[in-house]
């Protein structure tokens, strides 16, 4: 188990207060002038020292992101914008961090922004965290009182502005080019990539877009260098991560923990077991509800980091875990994500908004046992029609947890759903709408 | 996607009241210079928490010409996104997740009270007008699962009896405590707290 004094959320449960004092005497804001008279390219080194992997799902190193950002400023102005539209089925490690250490937070965009030479920085909360924003903006307030940002950020000589974006229920926002689409005012609908945002983004300015807990980490990691959090978890896996774990366990909770953590560990000394002990365990969902969910065999020995979970061919995404134990049908509790994509899919490209439809409502018949023999077959075709013919990864987001399912347990689904196929029966198909077609006489 | 139609009943004329021309200026000036449409979400939300938690398409039309945008833009992002209600909600409106974590852990239960207490069918108001409730997709409060959100408020940690007994209250007009309903903090392991313990005892 990771020391205390490892873990960089001291505050995660809110034992000791979110004011600014409290979260000076943690660590935050001393000194920030030190870490930026050290210089943008010191910073990015450490950062890329750190081998700090984006938060927020796909993984993405932090200080090669960062370095993407152009040198010197031209005619447009740069914008740094926080990822905090946490909607992805599992996660909710960011609301914790909005509520209770808004100020590294803060402090964070501070640097991250003296990085990337910009001047403004948006922070993109979704909609139903009314109350966390409120309580994030209680805290900017706070900071610029203090100085800490404003013009002349906490001594820097940088002058920072930070401003709350609230979005309105839209799980694509959380997709980095429809997040600045809803920024400007628009639909949020993915744009092509590319040109990547780091050189035309918002407002068709450079712009550099991080999760909430990647931007929160980074004051603590220039404090402690690069080498400390890299020498926890392992290679290319370093640091730290909040798990959000939730669904079939005694003590459902976020943890920090180390990367590559067992993922049997976290469960049994975090979560207080699976209920009905650990035989009850079905499969767990190890990030969040897009990736493919994994069975019991291959859980004893799992190890819980971005590329030993890619070698499962499933991914550790936003960390969030859902354990589904033996009560559960399985088929169900998959047909009712394929229901969330299916309701949160934009509907720019075809595929995915009719083709969501077309596994939820295949889902739910096959959770009923009304399917027949083929069309388990026809589903994996259908999510591999979905898969990877989208502009953005919402396509595989919502065919890989159906992958999932079909690949470990595909002979569940089929004992259900014996039917032969209807067209052969000549039975009624209630959605063909020509039933004459079927008349075997005509 | 999800279909969302805007109301049969419209009024004719919608305005901004002091208090929210002064909030929707000072949220505008938030933009670079020129790129006020930027507002629109908040906009809205403005106009929404005016006009009895919902938008109204005189309201639209106004804050078009507030923003100098096409209509049509403005329709668009009120349609696309779920949480602009576009016809009448109750003055308390209940969103009941039932994503997966939350289903797991007997969500449905939740939905059963409110189909009890409030109306038989979502998004319907309650027989005093007061209520509505709906079902929503994932909150973002997984580890508190079952969870609901009334208004701006999350309700956690719920089975069906402390549910129906939140409703109790909503429906008496009362505001219930947020947070969560078996007493633990925030997202801590309850009672198996293995983690941060000397800041806890400090």
């Amino acid at each position: 188990m990771l020391k205390d004094q490892d873990r960089i959320f001291k505050n995660l449960y809110n034992d000791l207060g979110v004011d600014v004092k409290s979260s000076q005497k943690r660590g935050d804001w001393v000194n920030t002038k030190d870490i930026t008279n050290k210089g943008r390219d010191w910073i990015i080194s450490e950062i890329k020292e750190s081998q700090l992997r984006g938060r927020g799902g796909a993984g993405f190193p932090t200080g090669l992101k960062w370095s993407f950002a152009p040198k010197e400023v031209g005619s447009r102005p740069h914008y740094l914008v926080i990822n905090a539209d946490e909607s992805e089925p599992g996660t909710c490690k960011d609301r914790d961090i909005l509520r209770f250490e808004p100020h590294k937070l803060i402090e964070g965009c501070l640097i991250a922004s003296y990085a990337v030479q910009a001047h403004v920085c948006y922070i993109y909360i979704r909609g139903e965290y009314f109350i966390e924003g409120q309580k994030l903006q209680t805290a900017i307030n706070e900071a610029y009182e203090k100085n800490l940002i404003g013009k002349n950020a906490a001594g820097t000589g940088w002058d920072l502005d930070i401003y709350i974006h609230y979005g309105a229920g839209a799980y694509i926002c959380g997709e980095e080019t429809a997040l600045l689409e809803s920024i400007e005012g628009k639909k949020g609908q993915p744009r092509l990539k590319p040109p990547f945002p780091a050189l035309i983004g918002l407002y068709g300015c450079p712009t550099i877009i991080n999760n909430v807990e990647t931007i929160a980490v980074v004051p603590t990691i220039l404090r402690r260098g690069g080498k400390w959090f890299s020498s926890l978890g392992r290679e290319k896996n370093t640091g730290t991560k909040i798990f959000c774990i939730s669904g079939n366990v005694n003590n459902p909770c976020n943890v920090e923990e180390e990367m590559s953590i067992p993922l049997k560990e976290l469960i049994e000394t975090h979560a207080g077991g699976v209920i009905g002990g650990w035989d009850n365990l079905q499969a767990v969902i190890p990030g969040g509800s897009s990736m493919p969910l994994i069975p019991k065999e291959k859980c004893e020995t799992l190890k819980m980091d971005f590329d030993s979970l890619v070698s499962e061919k499933s991914g550790l995404g936003t960390a969030g875990v859902v354990v589904i134990n033996k009560d559960q049908d399985i088929i169900k509790c998959m047909a009712r994500i394929a229901r969330f994509y299916k309701h949160e899919s934009c509907g720019q490209c075809t595929p995915c908004r009719e083709g969501s439809g077309w596994m939820w409502r295949m889902l739910e018949r096959m959770a009923k046992g009304e399917a027949s023999k083929d069309e388990v077959e026809m589903l994996g075709d259908v999510t591999k029609q979905i898969e990877g013919h989208t502009i953005c990864a919402f396509g595989e987001g919502s065919s890989w947890p159906v992958q999932g399912l079909l690949r470990h347990f595909k002979d569940e689904v089929r004992k259900r759903n014996k039917f032969d196929p209807i067209v052969k029966e000549n039975k009624n198909i209630p959605y063909l709408v020509d039933q004459h077609l079927l008349d075997k006489n005509a | 996607m999800s279909l969302r139609r805007p109301a049969k009943d419209q009024p004719e004329n919608f305005e901004f009241n002091s208090s929210s021309l002064e909030a929707a200026k000072i949220i505008i000036s938030r933009y670079p210079k020129g790129k006020q449409q930027s507002a629109v979400m908040a906009l809205l939300y403005i106009a929404q928490r005016q006009n009895n938690n919902w938008i109204p398409l005189a309201a639209m039309k106004y804050i078009a010409k507030f923003l100098d945008m096409p209509y049509i833009k403005v329709y668009e992002v009120a349609t696309f996104y779920s949480m602009y209600n576009l016809s009448p909600v109750g003055k308390f409106f209940i969103q009941v997740c039932t994503t997966t974590p939350c289903m797991i852990r007997g969500a449905y239960e939740l939905v059963q009270a409110c189909k009890e207490k409030i109306s038989k069918n979502e998004s319907e108001l309650s027989a005093d007008k007061n209520c509505s409730w709906m079902e929503v997709e994932c909150l973002g409060a997984c580890v508190n699962a079952p969870m609901m959100q009334i208004n701006d408020d999350y309700y956690e940690d719920l089975n069906k009896e402390k549910t129906l007994k939140i409703l109790d209250k909503i429906i008496k007009g009362e505001t219930p405590e947020p947070g969560s309903y078996r007493g633990r903090v925030n997202n801590e392991p309850e009672n198996n707290r293995k983690t941060l313990l000397d800041l806890k005892n400090a």
